[in-house]
């Protein structure tokens, strides 16, 4: 708690705004890449206080956002052969190509909504006589978990428990963004919560590689303007490098525990990303000793795959190449009550970022 | 009221039947219970006389848990309703009251249900005065769904419309926001958490009663941003008379416990439920006085001025936040979904 009021402080917040201002000298394209970065910019009005000549692309770290739509049909499919499909909650919403997770419960599917899949595993213990399928998406942050839920069903005998899973990776995506052509980006905050787990060597080779400065950066207004700070005086100076802004939680080398349980379950494979398409070694795939916690075998659902919606261009947002209110859909065909894709649904998504709490908003 | 004296452990589809096991549910536990001369005629409705205008609302309550921290189902189903009627500039004097049980309800959670009821009537000074009971199967409910009906007398100083809201205007909530909700939602299954948070469930009409003997027409409205929370209900407010409204964060009442629970499920206590939370809206003339009495009685300690009504963004509801940024408070979709991460 103590952290909540002293990272909103008004006079702290605005003393490093202020000083934002004074070295701003030129025009730069700084992408926060978490969903939870962009959600804290927009709900405490921060772009507006940045100086003009700054500007914020929106990343793809909404991990909602950058599920396929193929995984949300699995799921469906699932609920539809009688499994109970446990869900974070902002995935219930997200469009698939016929229907939502939440449509199809709501015509007799079987989903609960949970903040940790260690519960569902405690489902299926309760339910011997049907199978339980934990929806595990997400960053490196959620993968612990994750893996836990899958070694405790080890450890406690539960046959009948399984994941449908859908880890990313956030420095192959960053990769993958820099490499594109039409790339703008000036400098990155990187996601905090993913460095919490994984530490911030990984991101050394790309602040070479692509010398682009990167601020691990945390969620708190005071943390964002200190990211966002960081980051220009950097590029003002023609430095690059990597700094730890979110120090109060990102350790060097991450959580050794949490990294432990994830390299035992996963094992780094091919992803594909929404509206991006599949990136090499971008996430995590079930390792083969494990594979009987695997949904996808167990339920045989691996076969589906279906095209995104061609009125999203949420490959665009998810790239920082368009922002959401540049899309023609955007508050029109396409609006939280009735999302044509994923950033619209999740309050991290970018699209419903916007909606939600942007002033500049037409009507 | 004994279980031995009722003869019954659970409530079967027979006592929804009209007959001899209904007549036995009803004697012993409803007419027992809420025994006044409008009820104890024993008729299929109540005649009761009124001076002049009356204000009428309905709600049906359908909760899950029906037990939970700071309250239950039936002080639920007697507090949102009087609130409702209050809201309307009344003086809440009525209620009917309707059961709909899933069959395999224990008699011992109806009888606990049933006085919390009794016990919320007669703190709102409200009489039951008419109801009906139905049993469903199993499975065709969630334990019991109550529905109620008010009725009250207008009050004679009252002029409560959205019409009267002009630019400028204040906007004060009477206490700390969420709690209600948050407090729901640390039961559900799957989100569990530990904390000693309660749900805020009164009744407000006497509050409001003591506001309009006061202020009459310099009250402009008053409304309970029950489901949807304070910012769905703004919302709808600037919609109805196209006005904007600021709000600025650092003024809405948030008690610490309740906002650390919103940082942790990922929930913006602007969109969650209120039980016992009240917005008015008045003449900036009286803002000060309004506070004061509010903050002295015993439903409005926490009360607090959040906002005023502008002309500036019609349609929209502004919120200043806590390092001076804008933004917009749009109305909640849907349910309110935890975040993954």
């Amino acid at each position: 708690m103590k952290y909540l009021s002293e990272y909103r402080n008004f006079e702290a917040t605005k003393k490093v705004l202020d000083e934002i201002h004074n070295i701003t000298t030129r025009e730069w394209n700084i992408m926060e890449i978490c969903g939870g970065q962009t959600h804290g910019l927009v709900k405490n009005g921060i772009l507006e206080l940045l100086p003009e000549k700054i500007r914020m692309i929106h990343g793809p770290g909404c991990p909602v956002c950058v599920t396929p739509l193929n995984l949300i049909d699995k799921a469906i499919e699932l609920l539809e052969q009688g499994v109970i499909v446990c869900s974070f909650g902002d995935m219930i919403r997200v469009p698939g190509s016929k229907k939502s997770l939440l449509e199809a419960k709501a015509v007799g599917g079987d989903l609960r909504i949970l903040y940790s899949p260690i519960e569902a595993v405690s489902i299926a213990k309760k339910n011997p006589d049907k199978e339980v399928v934990f929806f595990a998406v997400g960053f490196e942050t959620t993968a612990p978990a994750n893996a836990l839920s899958v070694l405790h069903a080890e450890k406690e005998g539960i046959s009948n428990y399984s994941i449908l899973a859908s880890h990313v990776l956030v420095p192959p995506a960053m990769e993958a963004i820099l490499d594109d052509e039409l790339c703008t980006i000036d400098a990155f905050l990187g996601a905090g919560h993913v460095c919490a787990i994984m530490g911030i060597q990984e991101y050394y080779p790309l602040v070479e590689k692509y010398k682009i400065p990167i601020i691990i950066t945390g969620f708190e207004p005071l943390d964002l303007v200190q990211g966002i700070y960081m980051a220009v005086k950097q590029l003002e100076e023609g430095r690059f490098e990597l700094e730890n802004q979110y120090a109060r939680i990102v350790k060097e080398h991450g959580n050794k525990s949490a990294i432990d349980v994830i390299q035992k379950v996963f094992a780094i494979g091919d992803r594909e990303w929404r509206g991006i398409g599949e990136i090499p070694n971008s996430g995590y795939v079930i390792k083969k000793a494990y594979i009987k916690y695997d949904a996808e075998v167990k339920f045989n659902i691996e076969h589906i795959k279906v095209p995104e919606n061609s009125d999203c261009i949420a490959g665009e947002i998810l790239r920082g190449i368009k922002k959401p209110n540049q899309c023609d859909q955007f508050g029109k065909k396409c609006k939280p009550a009735n999302p044509l894709g994923a950033p619209m649904v999740s309050s991290e998504g970018a699209c419903a970022a916007y909606y939600h709490f942007s002033t500049n908003l037409t009507d | 009221m004994n279980i031995e004296d009722i003869g019954f452990e659970t409530i079967n589809l027979g006592h929804g039947s009209g007959g001899e096991l209904t007549r036995n549910l009803l004697d012993k536990v409803i007419f027992k219970t809420f025994s006044n001369p409008f009820l104890d005629q024993k008729h299929d409705g109540s005649i009761v006389k009124f001076n002049g205008k009356i204000a009428i609302s309905t709600d049906s309550f359908v909760i899950t848990p029906i037990f939970f921290k700071g309250g239950n189902i039936g002080e639920l189903a007697v507090y949102g309703t009087v609130n409702d009627v209050a809201m309307c500039g009344a003086i809440p004097k009525y209620l009917s009251l309707a059961f709909i049980i899933e069959e395999g309800l224990k008699v011992s959670e109806f009888i606990k249900v049933v006085e919390s009821i009794k016990k919320a009537a007669d703190e709102s000074e409200v009489l039951i005065i008419t109801g009906d009971t139905k049993v469903v199967e199993r499975g065709k409910g969630d334990k019991i769904f109550i529905n109620t009906t008010g009725f009250g007398e207008m009050h004679p100083n009252a002029d409560i419309s959205v019409q009267n809201i002009k630019e400028g205007d204040k906007i004060l909530v009477n206490g700390f926001i969420a709690q209600h909700g948050m407090a729901i939602m640390s039961e559900r299954e799957g989100l569990e958490f530990e904390s000693t948070l309660e749900s805020d469930s009164t009744n407000l009409n006497f509050l409001v009663k003591d506001l309009l003997d006061q202020f009459g027409k310099k009250i402009k409205l008053f409304r309970d941003p029950t489901r949807g929370g304070l910012g769905t209900v703004l919302h709808e407010i600037a919609n109805d008379i196209s006005k904007g409204v600021n709000l600025k964060e650092v003024n809405i009442p948030l008690e610490k416990q309740v906002s650390a629970a919103c940082e942790m499920l990922g929930l913006d206590p602007m969109y969650v439920a209120n039980e016992g939370v009240f917005i008015v809206v008045v003449d900036p003339s009286i803002e000060t006085e309004v506070l004061v009495l509010m903050r002295n009685h015993e439903k409005g300690k926490n009360a607090a001025v959040v906002g005023e009504i502008t002309n500036e963004h019609p349609n929209k509801v502004v919120m200043e936040s806590l390092i001076g940024g804008k933004r917009i408070v749009s109305p909640l979709v849907g349910e309110q979904l935890p975040r993954i991460c």
